[in-house]
């Protein structure tokens, strides 16, 4: 590239945030879809489970509402899922031609739980009517096992891209040996992947009890709200206090692994011991403005001992360093807040129950649930924008910066827009569909019937 | 037969599953698309609807697992083809989205209007999906994908040969569901659906035709490596698919009820395979090789072990469900 032509730069930097954008924005939209795929079949098994077994007419209707819910939550997963994979090549084509054949094993891997997932949860779907109550019951089971193990897969290609290792490089760059155990089972694989699958149940659990928290405060109190309720929060209540704990210990893995995310996130300026943790606040260069100090805290974390040192921004290059620190700052301090509260909400839900048998009275524990979905998907994102974000610079952590990833070619704002008004009518139909099923769902009892495309419900045909 | 070779005929073999399937769920939104007013097409239109439902996802997966092994067995091809035709590539992605989410809704949506303008995103998006799809296609075989990528953005696939293997995709989606579909029609024990999809298989099956013709001239002109190679190590393969083609039009212009399927699978697999040992050693014609664009063999054999594995329980599974789907069992009317 000629060293005084800035035009091309300028042209790639724009590319960059474009493309970042994009990227962000499109996984952003996914991932909750996502998450329902990996956790919702368990949640819907549960309650055929118990429908089964208990003869409970309620259970095997919030099965079928549910998996006809997630027929349309996973179409639309798939196709956001394949735009994903497409933008491997539109938008980090000099990734893919670096690490491709590394970290692609990982997702080899995980065309295959895919797949099979797309096949059982077809049978699963379609079959209600005509297959027998448990074969059709187990033909749901591989749903819940390849929702996992695809969760997996991913899920250790974003870990390889923080903690890579298992290749090995020429001196031009190139891969030229690959060990495909050492790039799925990296460092990080440990705590990302276990984190990533109880936050997918933490969503499922907490969003599909907000529902049937709001219809309850609707005045909807019979059996199938209730069950509607207490199935899924109960899921979502026993992945919260797992969560708190992994997620402390992926927090310290990144400490050691990635000190410069970790300096980002917790807007540490000076290497040192004795380290405040500070809640809130503004990161400047100066340190945290405006927000709650708690001294030696963050030391205290990291180590277990206030003693404990910990790397600061200025051991970082500056060409290093992620950018953006209040934003991360304030994400983690979001993620790590709302996974409190729901813990809080878990602890009130758990010592009601055991007191009483029940849910607590007061509307207030309703409507802590009712914002709970939210707040879990919210979490999510945040989550999401720590790990993302705090990687910056680097797409393949101290291998290949981002902006060495990014496509030169033209028109990515304009695809950003595209993709920003389609995913827009996408999620607002999808939410509109959902709800209209669940209204009807009140209002016919039994789940409506068409014959074909264009015609009215079979009822009221001739 | 090298490691490489034997993951790219691993590629072939998933596109092979993704044209015969996932061609064929495009096809059926070709046929929605040109069925007519609610009335004329709601017959029609439910026996694709029925059709379609319970294995579109499954099918779509191939999609996924080419991808897959092409960025994961060849990235510097992958990295190639996408810094080159980024074009028809994001507008075959956005076909996928819209053709996805329009089936999906229409099923669930209340009121004709939302339904109609579902449908007609599903319709109109399942026709341009496999254009573009096959404008890529046309352009690797074209020699127009250049070994470093970066090609231009619109010269490379605006020529008459990717616009020609373009619409022949649509066209041979339509025929591959035309023909399931008359399976399909023959097991509801509907002899008008029958009938209506014999003729459109016959018809499609007359302009695919057209177009591969059309395609082998502009082949000659502008993929000569390519055409030369078809006409002689892939001459028996575009020999079979012609076979094929034939006894199918003869069987549907007889009226005869044989099994119409696999002589329509086979003249598409004749003419993928035709087109791999065509291309052959070369992944993008005629700067990349096979062996120059390949991943290290570790890789390779955990693409092998994928594809073991896929074999041994996706396979299966596949014929499962679609045995359930064929037999009735599965209801996409819930």
């Amino acid at each position: 590239m000629p060293p005084l032509d800035p035009l091309p730069l300028a042209a790639s930097a724009s590319n960059l945030l474009a493309a970042r954008e994009q990227m962000a924005f499109t996984l952003g939209f996914h991932i909750v879809l996502s998450c329902l795929g990996v956790a919702l079949p368990a949640t819907i098994l549960v309650a055929n489970y118990i429908g089964l077994k208990k003869g409970d007419e309620a259970a095997i209707e919030l099965a079928k509402r549910w998996s006809k819910a997630m027929a349309v939550t996973f179409a639309v997963g798939a196709v956001t899922g394949t735009v994903l994979s497409f933008e491997f090549g539109l938008l980090w084509p000099h990734f893919m031609d670096r690490f491709g054949a590394a970290f692609g094993v990982a997702f080899a891997i995980e065309g295959i739980f895919f797949f099979l997932e797309a096949i059982f949860l077809a049978i699963y779907i379609y079959g209600w009517k005509r297959l027998s109550g448990w074969a059709h019951f187990w033909s749901g089971v591989p749903m819940f096992v390849t929702g996992i193990g695809g969760a997996f897969s991913v899920v250790a290609a974003n870990a390889w891209m923080n903690q890579p290792q298992g290749f090995t490089l020429n001196a031009a760059g190139k891969v030229v040996d690959v060990e495909p155990l050492k790039v799925l089972w990296n460092p990080a694989t440990g705590y990302e992947v276990p984190h990533m699958i109880l936050a997918a149940y933490m969503v499922v659990g907490f969003l599909v009890a907000s529902v049937y928290a709001v219809g309850m405060l609707k005045g909807r109190r019979d059996r199938l709200h209730r069950l509607g309720l207490l199935i899924p929060l109960t899921i979502g209540l026993i992945a919260t206090p797992i969560q708190l704990f992994v997620g402390d210990t992926a927090a310290r893995a990144v400490a050691d692994h990635q000190p410069a995310k970790f300096a980002g996130m917790e807007c540490i300026q000076e290497t040192g011991g004795h380290q405040t943790e500070y809640v809130g606040g503004v990161c400047t260069s100066d340190g945290v403005k405006a927000a709650i100090p708690i001294p030696d805290l963050d030391s205290f974390l990291v180590g277990f001992s206030a003693d404990t040192k910990v790397t600061g921004l200025n051991d970082i290059p500056a060409d290093e360093r992620p950018p953006a620190n209040t934003f991360l700052h304030l994400s983690f301090d979001l993620m790590v807040g709302i996974g409190t509260a729901l813990l809080g909400l878990g602890a009130w839900f758990a010592w009601v129950w055991w007191k009483r048998r029940d849910i607590p009275k007061t509307p207030w524990f309703l409507r802590a649930v009712a914002v709970s979905g939210i707040g879990a998907i919210v979490a999510l994102w945040c989550g999401w924008i720590v790990t993302e974000v705090g990687r910056q610079p680097w797409i393949v952590q101290g291998y290949m910066r981002t902006s060495e990833a990014v496509t030169d070619a033209k028109g990515i704002w304009f695809s950003f827009g595209l993709v920003l008004l389609v995913y827009a009518a996408l999620g607002t139909t999808a939410i509109l569909v959902l709800r209209s099923m669940s209204r009807r769902w009140r209002e016919g009892g039994e789940s409506e019937e068409t014959g074909a495309p264009y015609s009215p419900p079979a009822e009221a045909a001739p | 037969m090298s490691k490489a070779d034997a993951a790219a005929a691993i590629l072939w073999v998933g596109a092979t599953f993704y044209a015969l399937f996932g061609g064929a769920d495009f096809g059926g939104g070709l046929w929605d698309l040109i069925a007519g007013g609610p009335e004329r097409g709601e017959r029609p239109r439910a026996l694709i609807q029925r059709s379609l439902t319970p294995v579109w996802e499954a099918n779509h997966v191939w999609l996924i697992f080419v991808l897959v092994v092409l960025w994961t067995a060849f990235p510097s091809a992958f990295s190639a083809i996408f810094t080159t035709l980024y074009v028809p590539i994001a507008l075959a992605a956005l076909g996928i989205v819209l053709r996805g989410a329009g089936f999906a809704f229409r099923k669930s949506i209340v009121g004709l209007q939302g339904r109609r303008a579902m449908g007609a995103t599903f319709a109109i998006s399942s026709v341009l999906t496999p254009f573009f799809m096959g404008t890529v296609v046309g352009a690797i075989a074209s020699g127009e994908v250049p070994a470093g990528g970066n090609g231009d953005a619109f010269s490379t696939w605006l020529q008459p040969l990717p616009l020609l293997i373009g619409a022949m995709f649509v066209a041979s989606g339509a025929y591959l569901s035309a023909v399931f579909l008359v399976g399909d029609a023959r097991r509801a024990g509907d002899a008008e659906m029958e009938r209506y999809f014999e003729r459109r298989a016959l018809g499609a099956a007359v302009v695919a035709g057209a177009f591969a013709v059309a395609g082998l001239f502009a082949l000659h002109s502008e993929a000569r490596y390519v055409f030369d190679r078809l006409t002689s190590q892939g001459l028996p393969l575009v020999i079979l698919s012609l076979v094929c083609g034939a006894v199918l039009l003869a069987v549907l212009l007889r009226g005869g009820r044989r099994p119409l399927r696999p002589l329509a699978a086979g003249a598409v697999v004749a003419v993928i395979w035709g087109w791999g040992v065509a291309q052959f050693p070369y992944l993008l014609p005629t700067s990349l090789r096979i062996d120059q664009a390949a991943a290290p063999d570790p890789t390779m054999t955990i693409i092998f072990i994928v594809f073991a594995i896929a074999a041994v329980l996706v396979l299966p599974s596949l014929g499962l469900l679609y045995t359930l789907a064929q037999k009735d069992l599965l209801e996409s009317e819930h």
